[in-house]
């Protein structure tokens, strides 16, 4: 007898609104530090570190000094954010030549992650890995989140974050693994084809905005109707029935004209 | 029992009184109806329509529509103090607060799929068997205008909860209009009551959706019926089944229980469906905002042939003359296409009747394949159809298959053109084949696989004859004479009058007719039984009353 | 008329007498044992009875189960209770009288076939003789033909009389005039970002940065149906690339409407106006997820791939005094779909 999601507590809303507006005031200054500061305390051993799993597991396609080739990008300034976004979902390194990085088994442990994180980050300036209070979205509004996924999101990952077809070939993906870390680094630092959401633009706290309707509202979606059928709209209602339902009224009809024995 | 009799009686006698009742009581109660599960498909149709009408009353209770903006303060909270029509809010209010009012939305949108589904599937029915043919030809303009009309109405309703979905329906829609050259931005500007999305939509499409369009579907879902009674339904041909019989159950009490039944198999399957299985999930879409949209923006599966078609377009038709734009793009898919499609579709009784110079009553169904190139031409317009359709979700093809949607695109921009005629010329071949074969089992009756070898060292294969009902179906095919074109002048130099036209006719007439398997004749048949008899039933006969020889059997 | 239900002669072809004759009638189970009927009786009335009960589920369920509790139920997903429980019951009756009344007459009631004939359609030759004579005497009466001024004012007076009811709908709407022609936009506009409302510096906006942002006048707007009127056409995305990137734009010769590589364009798809901001950054092009219509934004919004005929209009923009980001103009053309006086 769930209802996270669906039933309405009256004081929810004004509580909701007084925190986000205390967030707004409050949050604004350090969330904007937190993201664009230089790397956070990475040790010169991490750097180092990192550098080497670079040399072997990067360089090829992004260049022996991360300035980019013909097949793969520069990753100066693309901050730790980036990094932590790529190698995390299993995206980086590639296996092989795709349109576009799947989402896959990760490659390399935490530390390494960590490691390959402060080494691109102490290459140039760029959005920092988000910390867990940047992650937090106890105060954030769950209307307002939905106001801003239909707006920058649902375009390209659908209503329901089921993901959706781009051109030739290439897609967004499903939301529905998606960590609210991972989201919030991709907003940040636009991976693959999308474009990127700075905090300038798009606040921390509409961020955590963002992230509280995909995990509370999509992620763990009630389905009231019942069975959601994918979430990907009347496409998938048509073939339900025309197989199912047509189908049964079909079997019924036959039924019907047969001959009883 | 006898006390049921005797109340009907007196029930009857005192209506009787203000209206003939017994008259029409003694002529339809016992009106026979032939049994097949294929003459059921209108039923559901027609049973979709009746659940229509009964839940869209419930709807209209709580329905507000409005699209004055509102704050929304229901109990669906990710949409807590969002802004909204007033219709789209009493959309969630009936989807959260009403007590059922969700089963009853969900039953509405899955009877409308049905609706169109059945009269489609109907429709291939009808076509395939030939039921369109004199006198049905009338109901046959009629049940098309139905889908044409249903196809509105069903927009129409799809676009009344102002979800984010349907008013980017609404918003293509209106672009459609503007297409249109001359008066298409009027148009529009009527219609909307000015700019789009502007506060009149709504309202009136309610009026149009509640009330216009179903006064008219009732009215012709009546005479539809009422001409399906006069005519008496048609029937497949077999043993006993003629062209001026009907052989079947009466109306009372069997048809009364099996088509009365299958109303409430048809409404029990559709609310059980809305019971288990989420349509249009409003709540999800959020609110309508011209300027956010979801990805896989799609029209129910019904007008998906138009999205697919408006979809395949290739860049750049448009043109302006005299300073005036012409939008190609838009106004040939969305608004001539559809116009042709239709047109053809309701004029092809009378175009077939022209063609043939049939004048006769039709009461016995065609077999498909005893009319090619109708059956062709039908396989070829579902092929049309089914591709346009499918690149309709070409987006969700792609997105579910990693097939890039500018793959299936171009398959449809070439394959719309290849296909349909592809189909038709293997459909018309596989029928000829069939007629082939049926008479090949006329005459010789069908292989049994048991292989005989004779005295002289010839291996024959048994044949034995097909049964009755066989014969009664396969013989049911009329063969249509093909019309020749006359001489271009007669015996004394005058010219024949009408000439091209008796020409063009005589060309289409070969072309529907020309290739067809000729009935074998009775004289034939004859011939065909004595033969058989003559050159093999004769020795294997010998051969298996001797005993002399083991007949070598093989199994195929 | 006369050929109304075809020749008699090709009525014979079909053959009134069928060649073949209808199979004799086979009794069934249920017509010679009387234990099978028996059973089959059951079953019809367990059917009915079941139905009944399903309906008092449906009564107790309506007023058990509040429309706010959710119960999880595996596959099918978290489900209104309300909704199951109701749509289960309510189903079930229903199906169970069909599928009962259905099993009655396949079981139970008399299958043997009746042949019925059928009659000619039309009414007999005499009727329409008859009926045609009646027509002729009216019209005689009538003086339908010879009272030629009569008949022809009549006829116009008929033709004419709809034209009120056409007229009547011209109030349904305001005309066009030019309205499709401009949007809110004006001379120093500022650029907010959608919902949040804040207006931009160029600095705010880094690389492949997409911002979905409206006139900060819109919010101003108060009518009936809020501000959708303007928004459907104002509505822009902002988005920057390197300025070596961009291969041409809109602007004229020896003007600038980008600023450093922030471009603006219309949301609104020159297609049929579905709102599109689906933006592949490595490739610059906007894709629209109704028809596929893909515009390449780095080249002037030109098309290049799907129906859409015409380039995505862009917004010249610049900053003000203040630095932030705003609208040197109005668009230079018409947002949205064509329309005929477009031009």
């Amino acid at each position: 007898m769930t209802s996270t999601s669906v039933r309405r507590h009256r004081a929810t809303g004004l509580v909701v609104l007084l925190a986000a507006l205390v967030a707004t005031g409050v949050g604004y200054a350090a969330v904007t530090d937190s993201a664009q500061a230089a790397p956070p305390q990475a040790s010169e051993t991490q750097v180092q570190q990192g550098r080497q799993l670079f040399l072997e597991g990067c360089a090829t396609c992004h260049g022996l000094a991360a300035q980019g080739t013909d097949s793969g990008p520069g990753l100066i300034g693309v901050g730790a954010a980036s990094v932590d976004f790529q190698v995390t979902t299993g995206r980086m390194p590639l296996s092989a030549p795709a349109v576009q990085a799947p989402r896959k088994t990760p490659q390399y442990t935490p530390e390494q992650v960590t490691a390959l994180a402060a080494y691109v980050a102490s290459l140039g300036a760029g959005p920092a890995i988000p910390s867990d209070s940047d992650l937090s979205t106890t105060d954030a509004n769950l209307a307002e989140g939905g106001e801003l996924f239909r707006t920058n999101c649902a375009q390209c990952h659908n209503f329901a974050g089921k993901g959706g077809a781009l051109s030739d070939g290439k897609y967004a993906p499903t939301l529905m693994n998606a960590t609210p870390r991972e989201m919030v680094e991709a907003m940040l630092t636009g991976p693959q084809n999308m474009p990127n959401f700075p905090n300038a633009t798009l606040p921390l706290e509409k961020k955590q905005a963002i992230v509280k309707y995909i995990t509370d509202n999509l992620q763990n979606a009630a389905a009231p109707g019942g069975l959601a059928l994918g979430s990907y709209g009347p496409v998938t209602e048509g073939v339900f029935i025309w197989t199912a339902g047509i189908g049964a009224l079909l079997l019924a009809a036959v039924w019907i004209g047969a001959k009883v024995r | 029992m006898s006390l049921i009799v005797k109340e009907a009686g007196k029930a009857i006698s005192r209506a009787d009184e203000r209206a003939p009742i017994s008259s029409l009581a003694k002529a339809n109660l016992r009106k026979i109806f032939p049994d097949h599960w294929s003459f059921m498909l209108g039923e559901i149709a027609l049973y979709s329509f009746i659940i229509l009408l009964l839940t869209g009353v419930y709807l209209t209770i709580w329905f507000k529509p409005s699209m004055i903006e509102v704050p929304y303060h229901g109990s669906y909270a990710p949409l807590d103090g969002i802004p909204m029509s007033e219709a789209y809010a009493s959309a969630l209010n009936i989807s959260f607060d009403v007590r059922g009012g969700l089963l009853i939305r969900q039953i509405h949108h899955w009877a409308a799929l049905f609706f169109m589904a059945a009269m489609i599937v109907h429709m291939f029915r009808i076509f395939f068997t030939g039921a369109f043919r004199k006198p049905r030809e009338l109901n046959w303009v009629i049940g098309g205008s139905m889908i044409m009309i249903g196809l509105l109405e069903g927009f129409a309703g799809y676009s009344l909860p102002d979800d984010l979905l349907s008013g980017v329906g609404v918003r293509i829609v209106a672009g459609i209009i503007e297409s249109i050259p001359v008066v298409g931005t009027y148009l529009m500007f009527f219609i909307f009551g000015g700019q789009f999305p502007g506060s009149d939509f709504i309202p009136r499409l309610y009026t149009f959706h509640v009330l216009l369009v179903p006064g008219i579907l009732l009215a012709l879902v009546g005479l539809h019926l009422v001409l399906i009674f006069y005519h008496k339904h048609t029937q497949y041909p077999g043993p006993g089944r003629t062209n001026t019989n009907v052989v079947g159950y009466p109306l009372f009490p069997v048809y009364t229980a099996k088509a009365g039944g299958f109303f409430f198999v048809v409404f029990g399957v559709t609310v059980l469906i809305a019971s288990i299985v989420t349509i249009n999930p409003i709540w999800a879409y959020g609110p309508y905002v011209p300027d956010q949209v979801t990805a896989g923006s799609q029209p129910d599966w019904y007008i998906g042939f138009l999205d697919g078609m408006l979809r395949a377009i290739p860049p750049g038709w448009e043109t302006v003359i005299w300073g005036h734009t012409i939008s190609w793009n838009i106004f040939v898919p969305g608004l001539v296409m559809p116009g042709v499609l239709f047109t053809l579709l309701l004029g092809y009784p009378f175009i077939e009747a022209w063609v043939t110079g049939d004048t006769r009553e039709h009461h016995l169904l065609d077999r498909p394949r005893n009319a090619p190139t109708r059956t062709a031409l039908g396989v070829m317009a579902i092929t049309f159809y089914g591709i346009l359709v499918l690149n309709g979700a070409n987006d969700i093809i792609a997105q579910m298959t990693s097939i890039p949607f500018n793959y299936i695109t171009w398959f449809t921009r070439v394959g719309i053109v290849v296909f349909p005629p592809l189909a038709f010329v293997a459909t018309r071949r596989f029928c000829l084949g069939l007629q082939r074969r049926d008479r090949d089992l006329l005459l010789h009756g069908r292989e049994s696989g048991q292989v005989l070898r004779l005295p002289h060292g010839e291996f024959i294969e048994i044949h034995t004859p097909i049964s009755d009902t066989e014969k009664a179906v396969i013989l049911s095919k009329v063969d249509v004479p093909v019309i020749e074109a006359p001489p271009a002048t007669d015996e004394n130099g005058v010219v024949t009058p009408g000439l091209k036209g008796r020409r063009r006719r005589a060309k289409w007439s070969r072309f529907y007719f020309g290739d067809n398997v000729a009935k074998p004749s009775a004289a034939e048949i004859e011939a065909a039984a004595h033969h058989a008899h003559e050159e093999h039933d004769h020795e294997v006969e010998e051969l298996t009353e001797g005993g002399k020889d083991i007949p070598a059997r093989l199994t195929d | 008329m006369s050929d109304n239900h075809g020749t008699d002669v090709s009525v014979a072809e079909h053959g009134d007498t069928p060649e073949f004759p209808l199979p004799p009638h086979h009794h069934r189970i249920t017509d010679t044992d009387p234990k099978a009927a028996k059973r089959a009786e059951r079953q019809v009335a367990a059917m009915f009875g079941l139905s009944a009960l399903c309906t008092i589920g449906f009564v107790v369920a309506y007023v058990a189960i509040p429309t706010d509790t959710f119960i999880a139920l595996g596959p099918i997903g978290i489900v209104q209770l309300s909704n199951l429980v109701l749509g289960l019951t309510f189903g079930l009756a229903i199906l169970l009288i069909g599928l009962g009344a259905i099993q009655w007459a396949k079981k139970l009631m008399a299958d043997e076939e009746i042949i019925g004939e059928r009659h000619p359609l039309g009414s007999p030759k005499e009727d329409q003789d008859a009926a045609l004579a009646e027509f002729q005497t009216g019209l005689a009466e009538s003086g339908f033909v010879e009272r030629k001024i009569v008949r022809r004012t009549l006829i116009g007076a008929l033709a004419l009389f709809p034209i009120p009811l056409i007229v009547v709908l011209k109030d349904m709407g305001p005309l066009p005039v030019d309205s499709l022609n401009h949007t809110i936009w004006r001379k120093g506009s500022r650029i907010v970002v959608d919902v949040t409302g804040k207006p931009l510096r160029p600095e705010d906006l880094a690389i492949g940065t997409l911002v979905s942002a409206s006139p900060e006048d819109l919010d101003k707007i108060q009518e009936l149906e809020g501000n959708q009127n303007a928004r459907a056409k104002a509505s822009i995305i902002l988005v920057r690339m390197r300025p070596s990137d961009i291969k041409s734009q809109q602007s004229p010769e020896g003007q600038t409407w980008d600023y450093q590589g922030i471009l603006a364009f219309s949301k609104i798809c020159t297609h049929v106006g579905c709102p599109i901001a689906l933006y592949q950054q490595r490739q610059h092009s906007l894709l629209c997820p109704c028809h596929q219509s893909t515009f390449d934004l780095a080249d002037g919004g030109k098309v290049i791939f799907g129906p859409a005929a015409r380039h995505m209009p862009q917004l010249p923009i610049t900053i003000d005094s203040e630095g932030y980001l705003v609208a040197q103009s109005d668009f230079q053309e018409p947002v949205g779909p064509s329309f005929w006086e477009r031009g």
